[in-house]
């Protein structure tokens, strides 16, 4: 079957007898929980796939079905894992029942994030194995791998991929699906309950627990040494930079070579073939987590090159070009840049119901010498672009009301957040609450498009909710105000918004349209419904 | 055999049902197969472009290195020409010649055109003309894969069956578009 990385992981999971996925849209890993929504068997079984509202909600749930004996898999991008970090590290004291794969994806380069933290360290952080397929076979093969390890040891199991391994297909092998476990409980029920006396407890567990995942990894099919003749340089290649190191060698890598796809590091295999080699190399996708503990502080016997001695960058993707001149090796000839080329940035569609608020609060804030209109993650984080260049600040999911509200703390007005509806609920109800519980003279536009659109318009969790929620959270009624946005309500938008800025308190705007692009979506869904297709 | 085929255009305009059906095609000569695509912000709207690697060798890495891909087939001629460092100095580049103009400063045409001018093996296509006068107003990215068919080195017939296992689920009228638009290209290429 010709398979995502992401279809490999969900196919993987599904077929190691999976009871359940949680997860939040999050590029690259959205397409795990939707292959899983869409697949027969899954649905046959009655396998838990809906969103959740967000990443701590879907760890929490999966850690709950796992209590229960069942297989459970949560889904995220790296940024998510910090917002279900609590949840995450404590799920290592807890320890496990039904195994428990948590998938993090990470986005070097940041083709779809705000940063490019490397997860491998929050594995290392929770003391918990950790798992790094270099290609679309070996993510399918681990993932029953995965289960069966985090049953055997109790605990979760963290698997990193990053965006090229989760949006590039290729043919993988599948197998057929286990049963799924039998619900039971836990033999250690009272070490979920982690007061201070148990958690110590759990904690020496885990803590004693750490020779024996050292011994797994360094045992682990999936770190393999291949030797070679040429041992003036021996390479540490993990996950997907393995696979642009055989890039560089076609009939095979003349150097010997350690394949690292399961943490700990294999502190015995790498010592073994650093004693073999004149130096070492180390390619890694991400920041230097397998240099740095390679490194130490002290200094070493051979020299190590990597992404802190500047033979490879410290930032970006990695790909075959940087692994040659890092080897040394020549690369292709090749045409120079074409310089009439321009950058040809991403921008919200035409006809996008954001645009009209952005346009409306520009023209509005014209009027205001210190306005600041602070953003939030998703579609209408481009309002950042031209021709809008509306906000001050994109940093979390949620932190648009929460940094409006600190700065009208110190004296700015108008403070104006703007946060999609998702988004909203996923991590923004409890901040408007803060800025409820202090009357905060601060206006919140919770651009409503019925869906989470920026991952490609999947179910939003707050839909149909939102002026409930606001009135529960305690919003004045009269300061809930709802608009259609469209071109030709400007005059409308624009009046509501200046009411509510002039507001002193918590006021919420809802300008609601669907997003164009399900909204076509669902057109063509329903004219398929009517007339069948001719074949 | 081997290929490596970037697959480029702006967001929206069906570069990944050309790589589908390269990509079904392949399979069906049992070859192997990589295929990189963007999902996420860039699709609004922004540049975007899928590497595709067809082999009948085992393929390691997901990306196509510089100076490598064998095709650029590119719904617009700018993206086309984005990423003319990748192009083999052999390689072909088939591109529809219709600006799409989202951006303020999206260069002269002309220009464009000179830049096209200096490299040898390119095919520039109005694709989105030929669509509408042979009534295929839906097909046009299948026109290019016609013209590409030859630079690609898969089989006519391998593509018209991948056309039809991909779209038979949309019928008869749709398969036959773009078989037509298929059939176009071939023959604008010649």
């Amino acid at each position: 079957m010709l398979l995502l990385g992401d279809q490999a992981i969900a196919l993987g999971a599904i077929n190691a007898g999976l009871s359940g996925v949680y997860a939040y849209p999050g590029t690259p890993s959205t397409e795990i929980t939707e292959y899983i929504q869409d697949s027969k068997i899954a649905q046959q079984r009655g396998l838990h796939s809906r969103w959740c509202t967000n990443e701590k909600t879907a760890m929490e749930a999966a850690l709950g079905l796992s209590f229960v004996g069942k297989r459970a898999l949560v889904c995220m991008k790296h940024v998510g894992l910090n917002v279900c970090a609590d949840c995450f590290v404590n799920s290592a004291m807890t320890g496990v029942n039904g195994g428990l794969v948590v998938l993090v994806a990470d986005d070097p380069s940041m083709h779809s994030s705000q940063n490019e933290q490397d997860s491998r360290f929050y594995g290392k952080f929770a003391m918990v194995p950790t798992l790094e397929p270099s290609n679309q076979q070996e993510a399918y093969d681990m993932m029953d791998y995965a289960y069966e390890l985090s049953e055997t040891v109790n605990l979760p199991v963290l698997m990193r991929i990053t965006t090229r391994m989760a949006h590039s297909r290729a043919v993988v092998e599948v197998g057929e699906p286990k049963e799924e476990n039998a619900f039971h409980f836990p033999q250690n029920e009272k070490e979920w309950v982690l007061l201070p006396a148990i958690a110590r407890r759990r904690n020496n567990v885990v803590t004693s627990q750490q020779p024996d995942l050292l011994k797994r990894a360094e045992e682990s099919k999936f770190n393999k040494f291949f030797n070679a003749t040429n041992h003036q340089i021996g390479i540490l290649a993990s996950g997907i930079a393995y696979n642009y190191l055989m890039e560089c060698f076609p009939t095979g890598c003349k150097y010997p070579v350690l394949k690292i796809s399961q943490y700990p590091l294999p502190k015995n295999q790498i010592s073994k073939i650093a004693s073999t080699c004149k130096s070492l190399l180390i390619l890694e996708e991400g920041q230097p987590f397998i240099e740095d503990q390679v490194r130490g502080i002290l200094p070493l016997n051979i020299p190590i090159m990597g992404k802190l001695s500047g033979e490879l960058p410290r930032t970006g993707e990695l790909n075959t070009d940087l692994v040659k001149k890092a080897l040394g090796l020549p690369c292709q000839e090749c045409f120079a840049p074409c310089e009439d080329v321009t950058p040809r940035p991403p921008a919200l569609c035409q006809g996008c119901g954001h645009r009209s608020v952005f346009e409306a609060l520009n023209l509005i804030l014209k009027d205001y010498a210190h306005a600041k209109v602070f953003g939030d993650i998703g579609c209408y984080t481009l309002g950042a672009l031209p021709p809008y260049r509306a906000l001050s600040s994109c940093v979390d999911m949620g932190a648009s009301i929460t940094m409006a509200k600190g700065a009208a703390d110190g004296g700015l007005f108008p403070a104006i957040a703007v946060i999609g509806d998702s988004t909203f609920t996923h991590s923004g109800m409890t901040g408007l609450l803060d800025a409820v519980n202090e009357n905060s003279p601060i206006t919140i536009v919770i651009s409503d498009n019925l869906t989470t659109a920026m991952t490609g318009g999947q179910d939003s969790a707050g839909t149909n909710k939102f002026e409930a929620i606001c009135r529960g959270i305690g919003v004045p009624e009269e300061h809930i105000r709802v608009v259609i946005p469209t071109p030709n309500n400007m005059d409308e938008i624009i009046r509501i918004i200046r009411e509510e800025i002039e507001y002193k308190g918590v006021s919420v705007i809802i300008p609601r349209r669907e997003c164009i692009q399900t909204a076509s979506r669902h057109a063509k869904e329903r004219a398929a419904k009517t007339t069948p297709a001719n074949n | 055999m081997k290929s490596d085929i970037i697959l480029c255009g702006v967001g929206g305009q069906g570069i990944l049902s050309i790589a589908t059906i390269i990509g079904e095609a392949a399979m069906n000569e049992g070859l192997y197969i990589k295929q990189a695509e963007v999902h996420g912000m860039s699709q609004r709207g922004g540049d975007v472009q899928s590497n595709l690697r067809i082999s009948s060798q085992p393929i390691s890495s997901d990306l196509i290195p510089l100076g490598q891909a064998d095709v650029i087939i590119s719904m617009e001629p700018m993206e086309a020409l984005r990423y003319l460092p990748f192009l083999s100095k052999n390689g072909w580049i088939i591109t529809s010649s219709v600006p799409f103009v989202n951006i303020a400063n999206y260069p002269d045409i002309e220009k464009l055109k000179a830049d096209f001018a200096k490299l040898s093996n390119v095919i520039f296509l109005d694709i989105d003309q030929l669509a509408k006068s042979n009534q295929i107003p839906r097909s046009a990215n299948m026109i290019l894969l016609g013209a590409a068919q030859k630079a690609l080195g898969l089989d006519l017939d391998k593509l018209i069956t991948a056309i039809h296992t991909v779209f038979k689920h949309k019928g008869k009228t749709v398969v036959d578009a773009n078989i037509c638009a298929l059939k176009i290209g071939v023959d604008h290429a010649k």
